[in-house]
């Protein structure tokens, strides 16, 4: 049911630009008006969800320990894993943002023979993921020649490593490629595997389209239709110089190409998609174990009931005394204060 | 109580998720899966919301009235406490690579016990009402209505969770099922479901200082069987003290380890231990446990028994806290205790009188786990071992949930074990130190009407000690945790017939060399010392 209706959402959305560009002509809208609303919908969407997060305490220091701790001197414990000072909980964070490290240790399951639990390295998801997450960031940075004039040197350079290999006399970017192989990997496994396709949504699907979708345009603007750039980037640098124009000759796929783009940025804020964020925030990965070494404190720490020692001798005094346990009152305050009187 | 099916009845797992989706499947409260709900009269003791008489095979379960308002305003109350539970409803991608890692799911093909799907039980109710999307799309962005069949759903699988935290290990945003069980159980409590078998152990704690509601006295006798039988095995007496003022440590193990097999075991080999290196140390009565059953009910609970530890040793004025082997416990004293109740200024930065060794990674809990401390001796030449008395056991080590991933406390028992033991083997990779699997009882599941459950979630546990069982002759399971002492017999006795279960210090009380001791012939079970063929001779 989630996989039609995003399906069916995001060939709408295509649909929608099509006509509107094509018979309506609302190239002003798809162009100009939709893109600014997208970004600013990005931007302070994202930064409101992050603040709401940050708003929020952290009132206990619950690192999920990977690792041996830091206890005995001549114990070698694992600084990555468990680190207990801050310095190596970055370098842990560091690990799990840029290389996933976590998802790297995944294993599958397997009941063998029907009585043999068995666990294997399950590299395809991490792998997947690596080159999904990798590529998205080199062909958005690559996207940056199209924004700025002049052009970074950094883009540039990033442009020529990733089109360093030629097909039929063209450079071709392997980042765009792999980045469509790595996002129809990711939701065929969605599709194919019977538990992660039970636990799936309409979100799990929607994004994964939209992508496919951005993708999927981008290479046939590059490649195969072979679109007007010079309109193009006028029309971008326009946008990001706050001069919008629309220039002759833009074709539609560019306006579906964009349109998608700014679907896929305006839905982050809203969506599982918020992970970018959430991961530097994680409280079982940001916080070293050092909790008994430094206290750490609970900003909404409260006085609860208890049931204090001296309550506790009250009830059980004389069989504490016939047990020969020491006593902290002979009689309780109550009983004491009765017999003054 | 429910029948036990057979090993390879139970084997028969279907992993194929069924036709209905899972939020059209309800849930379905088979005999042997689920434990008994709370008693009134524990209730009452502790001021838990709604106590009375049910059960959770009834139609109605006597809610409040307004009980979805509580639930709602105690989610929302919640959300604003812990930036955990925001991050862990929203950052999930359902990639599934938790899936698999869950020993319930493992041992049941229930994909409600996948750790993605557990959480998505009270994310579908925080999306409805409490996302923009899920308040305008509804169903198509995975929200729900909060109904008495959700309540029920989320009482099953929250209480199907054992905290283990293994999930949490792969999850690439660290997203820990036992932060959402945790908060799932707290939203639970404010109407009145919980389960006596953790609400009971509560009450008893609370009132009577550990949570098999011994009474001092009883506590005071039940260590002296304890002194009884040490001085029978070895000849030695050893003169424990209670609720002494000016010790320089204070002692607190696990209760369960005073009274049930093989944790009595244990806890005389540490006696046995801390009386020969001559520490100055008492045990109390009023904190007479280092368990924390209110962990598996709410934080505020777990603060409330929590409480008693440092108050304890600051009525007493001793230096510093020694804790024994306790799986839960460590967590609660490694990640919540000193923020909780502290800070410690009146006890000392613990220094083992013996070894002079400076404990500098506790300097501000002050409580130093006994292994570390036992580990500190041996390095230290301060204890003398025989390990040849362990020599009928082959031993394997099972780490425990909490220890292992909430603290990593990974190489203190093994350095122990190889020094009291002369066969120790290693049980697969995917299955000890950070990636081990639980006994299948912790989190407060350990009852016996629940026993179904527990030999499917012990499941890849008792498959990775039948591995080394097979492979190298393992017949003895150790642990540093008083639950899995309780629970991992059945589990064994249940899927690996052959093997024993013992804590780490039993071992030690074996090994150890005492001064003035008489020949061992007998190791801490009354059970004749040295191998089977020694033994045949």
């Amino acid at each position: 049911m989630g996989l039609n209706f995003s399906l069916l959402i995001v060939a709408a959305l295509i649909l929608a630009v099509f006509l509107g560009v094509e018979a309506l002509g609302l190239s002003f809208l798809f162009g100009v008006i939709i893109p600014y609303l997208a970004i600013a919908t990005f931007i302070i969407g994202f930064i409101l969800k992050v603040v709401k997060w940050a708003k929020a305490p952290v009132p206990f220091r619950i690192t999920t320990t990977s690792g041996q701790q830091k206890s005995l001197p001549w114990i070698k414990d694992n600084k990555i894993d468990n680190p207990a000072t801050t310095s190596w909980t970055m370098v842990r964070m560091a690990l799990e943002v840029l290389f996933f490290r976590s998802l790297f240790k995944n294993t599958k399951a397997e009941l063998v023979d029907g009585k043999k639990l068995t666990y294997q390295w399950e590299k395809w998801l991490w792998l997947a993921g690596l080159v999904f997450h990798w590529s998205f960031l080199i062909v958005v940075v690559r996207h940056f020649r199209l924004f700025l004039e002049p052009v970074p040197a950094f883009v540039t350079l990033i442009g020529k490593i990733d089109g360093f290999f030629m097909v039929d006399l063209q450079n071709v970017y392997i980042t765009g490629v792999l980045l469509l192989a790595a996002v129809t990997f990711l939701f065929i496994r969605r599709v194919l595997i019977p538990q992660v396709r039970y636990i799936s949504l309409a979100a799990d699907y929607f994004p994964l389209f939209v992508i496919m979708g951005i993708a999927t345009t981008g290479i046939l603007m590059k490649y195969f239709y072979r679109v007007d750039v010079v309109s193009i980037k006028e029309l971008t640098v326009g946008l990001f110089s706050f001069n919008p124009v629309i220039p002759e000759g833009v074709s539609v796929l560019f306006y579906i190409h964009l349109f998608l783009v700014c679907t896929l940025i305006s839905y982050i804020p809203f969506s599982k998609l918020m992970h970018m964020g959430g991961i530097f925030l994680s409280p079982t990965r940001n916080m070293p174990n050092n909790s008994r070494a430094e206290r750490h404190i609970n900003p909404w720490n409260y006085p609860v009931k208890v049931h204090t020692y001296a309550e506790y001798e009250d009830e059980f005094r004389d069989k504490m005394r016939a047990a020969g346990l020491p006593l902290d009152r002979e009689s309780s305050e109550a009983e004491a204060a009765a017999t003054k009187e | 109580m429910a029948k036990l099916p057979k090993t390879d009845e139970l084997l028969r797992i279907n992993f194929q998720p069924p036709k209905t989706g899972w939020q059209e499947t309800p849930v379905d409260f088979k005999p042997g899966t689920w434990l008994y709900a709370g008693k009134a009269e524990s209730l009452e003791t502790l001021g838990l919301a709604n106590p009375r008489q049910w059960s959770p095979e009834d139609e109605d379960w006597k809610l409040p009235e307004n009980w979805k308002e509580i639930i709602l305003e105690g989610l929302r109350e919640r959300l604003g406490k812990f930036r955990s539970l925001q991050l862990f409803m929203d950052t999930c991608v359902r990639c599934g690579a938790c899936a698999d890692k869950c020993h319930f799911y493992l041992g049941s093909g229930d994909p409600k016990n996948m750790p993605v799907l557990r959480a998505e039980l009270l994310r579908s109710v925080y999306r409805k009402d409490f996302t923009t999307a899920g308040k305008i799309f509804g169903k198509f962005a995975g929200a729900r209505e909060l109904t008495p069949a959700v309540l029920k759903e989320w009482f099953y699988y929250f209480f199907q969770c054992t905290e283990c935290r293994r999930c949490s290990v792969f999850c690439p945003y660290g997203i820990d099922t036992a932060e959402i069980t945790m908060i799932g159980r707290e939203l639970l409590n404010l109407v009145g479901l919980n389960i006596d078998w953790v609400v009971t152990p509560v009450a008893n704690c609370y009132k009577k200082g550990n949570h098999l509601g011994i009474q001092p006295h009883g506590l005071v006798d039940s260590f002296e069987m304890l002194t009884d039988d040490i001085a029978d095995i070895t000849g030695v007496q050893l003169d424990l003290s209670f609720n002494r003022k000016g010790a320089e440590v204070l002692f607190i193990p696990p209760s369960g380890d005073v009274f049930a097999d093989p944790g009595t075991h244990s806890l005389m080999g540490q006696l046995m231990l801390l009386h020969e290196i001559g520490l100055d140390y008492t045990l109390s009565t009023y904190a007479s446990e280092g368990g924390n059953f209110g962990l598996f009910t709410s934080h505020e609970m777990m603060k409330r028994l929590n409480s008693k530890m440092y108050a304890e040793a600051k009525r007493l004025g001793v230096k510093w806290i020694l804790g024994g082997e306790c799986g839960h416990m460590w967590r609660v004293i490694n990640q919540y205790m000193d923020t909780m109740n502290g800070p410690t200024d009146f006890l000392e930065l613990p220094v083992s009188p013996i070894t002079g060794t400076r404990f500098e990674n506790t300097k501000s809990t002050k409580m130093v786990h006994i292994t570390e401390f036992t580990a500190d001796l041996i390095q230290n030449n301060k204890i003398k071992l025989d390990p040849s008395r362990n020599d009928k056991h082959i031993v394997t080590y099972h780490d425990s949930c909490n220890p292992a991933r909430a603290m990593g406390l990974l190489e203190e028992p093994r350095y122990i074990l190889k020094n009291v033991c002369n066969n120790f083997y290693e049980m697969p990779d995917e299955t000890i130190r950070e990636k081990t699997f639980c006994c299948g009882g912790g989190a407060g599941l350990g009852a016996d009407e629940n026993m179904e459950m527990r030999m499917r979630g012990g499941l890849p546990r008792a498959n990775a000690v039948k591995y080394v069982h097979e492979k190298h002759g393992v017949n003895m399971l150790s642990c540093v945790c008083a639950i899995d002492r309780a629970v991992l017999p059945p589990l064994m006795h249940y899927w690996v017939p052959d093997v024993n279960v013992c804590g780490v210090h039993e071992l030690v009380g074996n090994a150890l060399v005492m001064k003035g001791e008489k020949k061992r012939e007998e190791s801490l079970r009354f059970e004749p010392i040295g191998t089977e063929e020694d033994n045949d001779v």
